[in-house]
């Protein structure tokens, strides 16, 4: 049902596009057109249709034409992409690039039929406008810890990968068209060269549509994504390489020689490239540090300072794209650390609808299509095949000898079937396409040909790569990526490791890899991070950032899931607080006094930490429910704390025999959580000797687990799930029977820590504990 | 290889066949060792803390403590040394050696219980085979110790929570009596399972003059 609304949404789209691209172009067949839509879109194209008459009309709507025009194209991305989605059988086995390219050429096949010539994608557009989003949002998200690691070997594939590929290529083909029986003798060496250069250049789009998908393990990810990011340097610098060299008409040994210096020139033109875009990341950073005041505009810093980066970097001809990756990954902890949580979301978004939700990527495909339909072919088949023959072998070949070389500086040496994951992910793209299309046409009166057989290999890896390589991986049992997310204990041990390693190095006397680290790490810490990140939180050890972090997300789940229902990552333990805390000898009732005035003094010190920084401390645990996790809510829940405080108080001078229901909301637990870490304030209470009645006393500190100590009973074996939505509640099980009464009650509900603050689910428990009076 | 030399040489060559170092790079970790003992025959911990880079590792002391530490000289013992020869040396260094190339996966599970080991015995300071909470905040609070901000109870409250999160994945279900003693090796293991320490806890011994080549990745 879904299925055909949507097909009629986009039959009207696309028929809604031609007979307006008409309209301004001939009106006859504008109106000829109409007759021959079938769908609703004749409404539309009538009203136009009729109105045509008004001249004014037509000069009206060529003004607003192009936008018109773009923001169909881009509903039409966008509704294919949800469209793809409907269809989850075949989303699964055919990548979305694939079918994108498809619709491309659906569309574009239509539009060339109603005569009207297919916009083409300008080389221009796809530079500036839909490239950056697509690699911003790829540096921003770079996860930088993996990309050094294995910094060597991505440059390795990236750099001498790409010049080998080149070569090969072009060589090989050069030799094709000096055979006989081929009309391709016109075609020089240069133009084989460069077009072996262009074609060699591994696609960061068409890899990350692709490989997103498949979910391999992060080293191949960011081993093939890596290279493809970062071998743009080496294409632009060989394509300009040889445009000029073509361009010069002549060549001498010399300028083979200045060739090769350009070359070498050019990689090292990071430099100039690292002062544009590291200019680019100081002045977001240290802008982002001033903006507490106007959150709204911090995301509009990013991007506009990585897209000046971006076009600087163009603007010397070195590559945009490494600057912007640099750029991005750079600016990231320092930003990060500055803004604000919405303003993070904001860029997350809002860069991932740019690139590769909806626009960019989509529209990129759609194009690669339209203008497969469109562009001016020249078919030969022996230079296709040709290419696409030696391009995979090239990669092949690029591959294992790379990794050859490789493996002898690695640790973790790459096993032949991650090589074969590398060679058969090097997708080429559109930005391959777009190289060709720039070139000019009379140097390199071949272009068409080019063009042709560029486009097959696009399509060739993408479609026959794309869709063979998740059945591939599956095949071959690759590893995959971990779902898990890192614990705590694991980021305790990383950084342990860190150090540790650092200080054997140190021991061993030798300056490796963790020294260098270790003291680029300490230099950040004390001069970079005082400069770029605003206030405190400069001083905030990576650890508790962790810790943090994973607070907010933890509350943040909680506040989603509502509160009642199980965690999505809770454990099913039942382990709470109480049992790690070393076990308290009985104490007696003086006790609590005493651990209350503690506790007045720690959560006063506590209050004023957690003003200072700005809420981003909150004590771990995952009984805790920030109820608004947004800086706003603190004042809220100081207030709230407060009452609860109180009544805290009055529960815990009662005597045990009374019943109290559970307190709604914002619990006494978020404070007293903090104390868990007391141990004074641990008072595990005990049961007392009391001969009659059992009492069990929930530990102020621990609301959640209620804890039926039973010492009369053996019964106490209860699971210790069902007590858990007790929360705040002392219960006076007067009779073993009442009690059994209540366990299947409450077995039903789920057994793990509660959080309490959400007062709906609390309103709910309430309700069951009916006061417990005998 | 005259008489006088095989004393040495011979010595090497059992440390190399045991730790799985080649010659040289004993070589190499001998000429540190008396470059860091200043030619004494022993090791001792101020030797170690001489070294001026160790100042500013903030887990100096547990690094300096492993040295002397009697369970990683794989005896059965606990205990600490007081000084250590260049056996002990080479020893502890092993842990920290690349696993060989076409290591076979028994292998490979050995190797990274033993670093696991290791790094335990690291933790567990009074050798009772038991991380306790108070050994693990102390481990949370020498790492933030680098940083001059840090209140106390956020280092209690990491701890906590790791415990925790140690004591739910491993233990599950534990009744309200039950108290959870601290961390074993086999649930330290298990935690750790994912961070694929095989990999990640080594350094290059080079073959080559340590002090005259800077090795980079």
């Amino acid at each position: 049902m879904e299925l055909k609304m949507f097909i009629l949404v986009l039959g009207l789209l696309v028929g809604s596009l031609m007979p307006l691209g008409g309209a301004s172009g001939s009106p006859g067949s504008g109106t000829g057109q109409d007759e021959c839509k079938k769908n609703n879109g004749d409404e539309k194209n009538g009203n136009k249709t009729t109105k045509k008459s008004f001249p004014v009309l037509t000069l009206d709507y060529k003004k607003v034409r192009l936008p018109f025009e773009i923001s169909l194209w881009v509903l039409l991305a966008s509704l294919m992409k949800l469209g793809f989605h409907l269809m989850p059988r075949l989303s699964s086995i055919v990548p979305e690039s694939c079918l994108l390219i498809l619709v491309g050429l659906l569309v574009g096949g239509l539009i060339k039929l109603v005569g009207e010539a297919p916009p083409v994608l300008k080389s221009e557009i796809f530079f500036f406008y839909l490239l950056p989003p697509i690699i911003l949002d790829a540096g921003y998200f770079l996860p930088i810890r993996q990309f050094t690691e294995n910094l060597g070997t991505i440059l390795m594939f990236a750099v001498v990968g790409t010049l080998w590929n080149a070569f090969f290529v072009g060589g090989l083909l050069y030799g094709v068209c000096q055979l006989e029986g081929t009309n391709l003798a016109s075609v020089n060496l240069l133009s084989c060269l460069l077009f072996g250069s262009v074609i060699s250049a591994v696609d960061p789009v068409a890899v990350l549509a692709v490989f997103e998908e498949i979910h391999i393990n992060e080293l191949l990810h960011i081993l093939v994504f890596g290279e493809s990011l970062l071998n743009d340097a080496v294409t632009v610098v060989l394509y300009h390489l040889f445009e000029e060299f073509t361009n010069a008409g002549t060549i001498t040994v010399t300028d083979g020689f200045l060739g090769i210096v350009c070359f070498l020139v050019g990689l090292c033109g990071r430099s100039v490239r690292g002062a544009s875009e590291s200019t680019a990341c100081i002045l977001a950073a240290f802008t982002s540090r001033f903006t507490s005041h106007t959150r709204v505009i911090e995301p509009l810093f990013v991007f506009v300072y990585s897209y000046m980066a971006y076009l600087s970097a163009e603007v010397f001809h070195l590559s945009g794209i490494m600057a912007l990756i640099a750029c991005g990954a750079v600016m990231r902890p320092y930003v990060e650390a500055n803004i604000s949580h919405k303003s993070h979301t904001t860029i997350k978004y809002f860069l991932k609808m740019l690139s590769r939700a909806q626009v960019s990527d989509t529209l990129i495909f759609i194009f690669l299509g339209v203008s497969t339909v469109a562009g001016p072919h020249e078919w030969n088949w022996i230079f296709v095949v040709a290419t696409l023959v030696f391009c995979l072998v090239a990669r092949v070949l690029g591959v294992i000898g790379l990794t050859f070389v490789i493996n002898k500086f690695r640790i973790v040496k790459l096993t032949s079937k991650d090589q074969f994951i590398i060679a058969y992910g090097g997708l080429r793209g559109a930005i391959a396409f777009s190289l060709v299309y720039l070139l000019n046409p009379d140097h390199f009166p071949k272009r068409n040909m080019f063009l042709t057989a560029i486009i097959t290999v696009i399509f060739f890896t993408v479609f026959v790569q794309g869709m063979t390589i998740r059945p591939l991986v599956d095949l071959l049992a690759v590893k995959k990526k971990q779902e898990t997310k890192r614990s705590i204990n694991e980021e305790i041990h990383t950084q342990f490791l860190d150090h540790l390693l650092t200080g054997i190095e140190d021991i061993c006397g030798h300056y490796g890899h963790h020294h260098w680290k270790d003291k680029l790490n300490r230099f950040n810490k004390k001069y970079v991070k005082k400069c770029l990140i605003a206030g405190e939180r400069s001083k905030e050890p990576q650890l508790i950032a962790f810790y943090h972090k994973m607070e907010m997300k933890q509350a943040i789940e909680l506040v989603e899931s509502g509160g009642g229902s199980k965690l999505p990552s809770a454990m099913p333990s039942t382990v709470s607080m109480q049992n790690i805390q070393p076990k308290k000898p009985l104490q007696d009732r003086a006790l609590p006094q005493l651990s209350k005035a503690r506790e007045e003094e720690i959560r006063k010190i506590l209050r004023t930490n957690l003003q200072r920084t700005r809420q981003r401390l909150r004590s771990y645990n995952r009984h805790t429910l920030i109820a608004d996790p947004f800086e706003d809510g603190l004042d809220e829940i100081l207030i709230k704390r407060k009452k609860m405080k109180e009544l805290e108080k009055k529960i815990s001078q009662m005597n045990n025999y009374l019943t109290v229901p559970a307190p709604p909301a914002d619990s006494p637990s978020v404070a007293r959580a903090r104390l868990a870490s007391d141990p004074q304030a641990w008072g595990l209470k005990s049961v007392t000797e009391i001969p009659t009645i059992k009492v069990e006393l929930v530990s102020p500190q621990n609301p959640e687990s209620v804890k039926v100590v039973d010492e009369f009973s053996k019964k106490g074996s209860q699971p210790k799930g069902s007590e858990e939505e007790g929360g705040l509640t002392m219960r006076v099980p007067s009779s073993e029977k009442q009690r059994k009464d209540k366990t299947p009650d409450e077995e039903p509900q789920p057994r793990f820590m509660r959080c309490l603050s959400d007062p709906g689910p609390a309103a709910e428990e309430e309700d069951e504990d009916e006061p417990f009076l005998p | 290889m005259g008489a006088s030399q095989s004393g040495p040489v011979h010595m090497f060559q059992d440390l190399a066949y045991k730790t799985g170092f080649s010659i040289e790079q004993i070589k190499n970790l001998h000429n540190r060792f008396i470059y860091l003992t200043q030619a004494e025959d022993t090791l001792r911990r101020e030797h170690l803390e001489n070294v001026s880079d160790l100042a500013l590792n903030p887990i100096r002391r547990q690094i300096i403590e492993a040295f002397f530490d009697k369970r990683n000289m794989g005896e059965k013992e606990k205990g600490c040394l007081q000084e250590i020869g260049f056996e002990e040396f080479v020893t502890v260094l092993s842990f920290f050696r690349p696993p060989k190339p076409h290591t076979v996966d028994e292998e490979m599970k050995n190797i990274k219980k033993e670093k696991l080991r290791f790094l335990f015995n690291m933790h567990d300071t009074d050798n009772d085979g038991i991380i306790t909470l108070d050994e693990y905040r102390r481990v949370v609070e020498e790492l933030l110790s680098s940083y001059e901000i840090m209140g106390a109870e956020t280092a209690k409250a990491i701890t906590d929570a790791a415990m925790l999160e140690v004591a739910s994945v491993t233990v599950g279900q534990m009744g309200p009596d039950e108290f959870y003693e601290g961390i074993t090796f086999e649930q330290f293991m298990q935690i750790l399972k994912d961070v694929e320490i095989e990999t990640k806890m080594n350094i290059h011994f080079w073959n080559l003059d340590t002090r005259t080549v800077q090795c980079g990745k």
